[in-house]
C-alpha cells in the first residue's frame, strides 16, 4: 500500500500535476504498525483521542493507542530540528498534515522527542547540604553503615514474615 | 515507630550506632518479630492495577503531612516535583508555575515555627470541579484531581475557586516537557499526585524525595485501606485539614499544625 502510494506520488511530481503527494519517512524501527497503513491513516486521530480520554479520565494505561508508542517508531532526525541530533515526530506528521492544511496542537504540550535518552527513574537531584541535615549523617559512621546495609535489604526486597 | 517489645529483639544489643540509627529512621518501619522484616513505608510498593484497568474508587489516596518533622529551611519536596515534573520559574513570581510551595508561620505570642508544604489539597469535593465551564477539571475516582489539558480554555475560575491557592496558569511557552507529563502554554495546572509514577506502583517525588534526602515529613498512601502507614497515622494521631471548616475533604492531611 505504502509503495504503491509512494510510486503514485513519484509518478504525480513525474507528470507535474498538482501539489506532490506526501512522503512521510519510513519508521524508525519495526516493521509492522499496530493497524494497516490505510486505517492508520484515515483513523489515527479518532485512536488517540479516544485513548487520551480513557487514559486521563479513568486512569487506563497500557493500552493499544499511545502517542509515546507512535513516537516511539517513528520519530526521525531532521536537520531542522536540533540539527538532527534527536529524534521527534514533528517531521513525520507534518508530512501529511501540511499536504492536508491540518493544523495539530499534540505538541505544543506533550514532547514529541523519542525517549532513548530519556531516563524514566527517579528525576530529583541530590542535594548535598540536605544529607547534613540527616541526623545520623556524618555524627556516627557505624549507623551510617548499618543504615546502607539495611538500605540494600530493602533495595533486594524484604522477606516475607 | 519501633515498640518497646521489638526493641528487645534487636541482636546485637542497643548500642549507640543502633540508637542513632533507629531515632534517625523515622522513615523506616523496622518490624523485628519472627525473623527480620524491614518495611519502608515510602518505597513499599502500592498496588500497580492492571494494564487496561480503569482507576477504582476502591482507592482513595492520601497524603500525610507531619509539620513537626518539616523544617523551615528545607525545600527538597519543592526541588523534587519541579525536577520530576518539569516545572520552572521565570523569575516572575506573579506569574510563574507553582505546583507546591513551603509555607512558614511563626505563633508571635510564642515564637514557635512551623513549615509546611502546600499543593494541590485533592479534595474529596473539589470547588474546582464544580466551577471548571467546560469540565476539564476533573476528579479521578481513586480521589486524584487533575487537569483535562485537552479542553481546558484557560479561563481561571477554577484558579479563583481553590482556596488553597493551588493552581497556576501556564503563561509562557514550553517547551522539553517531561514525556509523562505534558504542559502548554495557556492552560491551568497543578500538582497530580505524580499520577504518572503512582499508576506505575510508585509514590510521588516530592514523598520519595522527603523520605530518603530530608527528614520523611511526608507519608502518601490509600487512606480507604486500614494496613496502610498512611491510615495507620491518621488513625493514631491527631490530624487536620488547612481549612477544614470548608468541608472538601482534602486528601492532604496535617498533623502538628
Amino acid at each position: 500500500m505504502l509503495a504503491v502510494l509512494l510510486g503514485g506520488a513519484s509518478a504525480s511530481v513525474a507528470a507535474g500535476d498538482g501539489v506532490p503527494l506526501p512522503n512521510p519517512a519510513k519508521a524508525f524501527k519495526g516493521q509492522q504498525c499496530i493497524e494497516p497503513v490505510g486505517t492508520m491513516r484515515r483513523l489515527h486521530g479518532e485512536y488517540l483521542i479516544h485513548q487520551r480520554d480513557e487514559t486521563l479520565r479513568q486512569g487506563i494505561r497500557g493500552k493499544k493507542y499511545s502517542l509515546r508508542q507512535c513516537i516511539a517508531c517513528h520519530a526521525t532526525t531532521s536537520p531542522d530540528v536540533e540539527n538532527g541530533t534527536v529524534r521527534t515526530i514533528q517531521p513525520f506528521c507534518a508530512e501529511c498534515h501540511a499536504y492536508a492544511a491540518v493544523t495539530i496542537d499534540c505538541f505544543s504540550c506533550h514532547t514529541g522527542k523519542a525517549e532513548d535518552d530519556v531516563k524514566t527513574g527517579s528525576a530529583y537531584p541530590d542535594i548535598p547540604s540536605h544529607n547534613k541535615r540527616k541526623p545520623w549523617a556524618g555524627k556516627d559512621s557505624s549507623a551510617v553503615a548499618l543504615l546502607d546495609s539495611l538500605k540494600a535489604e530493602l533495595d533486594k526486597g524484604s522477606p516475607s514474615p | 515507630m519501633t515498640s518497646p517489645s521489638n526493641k528487645k529483639a534487636v541482636t546485637p544489643p542497643i548500642d549507640a550506632a543502633r540508637r542513632n540509627l533507629l531515632k534517625g529512621a523515622g522513615a523506616l518501619t523496622v518490624t523485628l518479630a519472627a525473623g527480620v522484616t524491614l518495611i519502608s513505608p515510602a518505597r513499599a510498593q502500592i498496588m500497580v492495577r492492571k494494564s487496561g484497568q480503569p482507576a477504582s474508587s476502591d482507592i482513595r489516596w492520601g497524603l500525610l503531612i507531619d509539620a513537626n518533622k518539616c523544617t523551615v529551611d528545607c525545600e527538597v519536596c519543592v526541588v523534587a516535583c519541579r525536577t520530576e515534573n518539569g516545572w520552572e520559574g521565570h523569575g516572575r513570581p506573579e506569574t510563574d508555575p507553582q505546583w507546591i510551595r513551603k509555607v512558614n508561620l511563626k505563633d508571635k505570642k510564642t515564637g514557635v515555627r512551623v513549615s509546611l508544604p502546600v499543593m494541590c489539597q485533592h479534595c474529596e469535593t473539589p470547588p474546582c470541579v464544580d466551577v471548571c465551564p467546560t469540565g476539564a477539571s476533573m476528579k479521578r475516582a481513586d480521589g486524584i484531581v487533575l487537569v483535562d489539558k485537552h479542553i481546558c480554555i484557560g479561563c481561571r475560575y477554577c484558579m479563583m475557586a481553590c482556596p488553597y491557592k493551588a493552581r497556576s496558569f501556564v503563561h509562557e511557552d514550553v517547551t522539553n516537557q517531561k514525556p509523562y507529563q505534558p504542559r502548554g502554554k495557556g492552560t491551568v495546572e497543578a500538582c497530580t499526585f505524580c499520577v504518572h509514577r503512582v499508576d506505575a506502583g510508585r509514590i510521588p517525588a516530592c514523598v520519595e524525595a522527603c523520605t530518603e534526602k530530608a527528614y520523611g515529613a511526608l507519608t502518601f498512601g490509600d487512606l480507604n485501606d486500614p494496613s496502610s502507614e498512611i491510615s495507620k497515622q491518621v488513625s493514631r494521631y491527631v490530624t487536620t485539614r488547612i481549612r477544614a471548616d470548608l468541608g472538601l475533604e482534602p486528601g492532604v492531611i496535617y498533623r502538628g499544625i
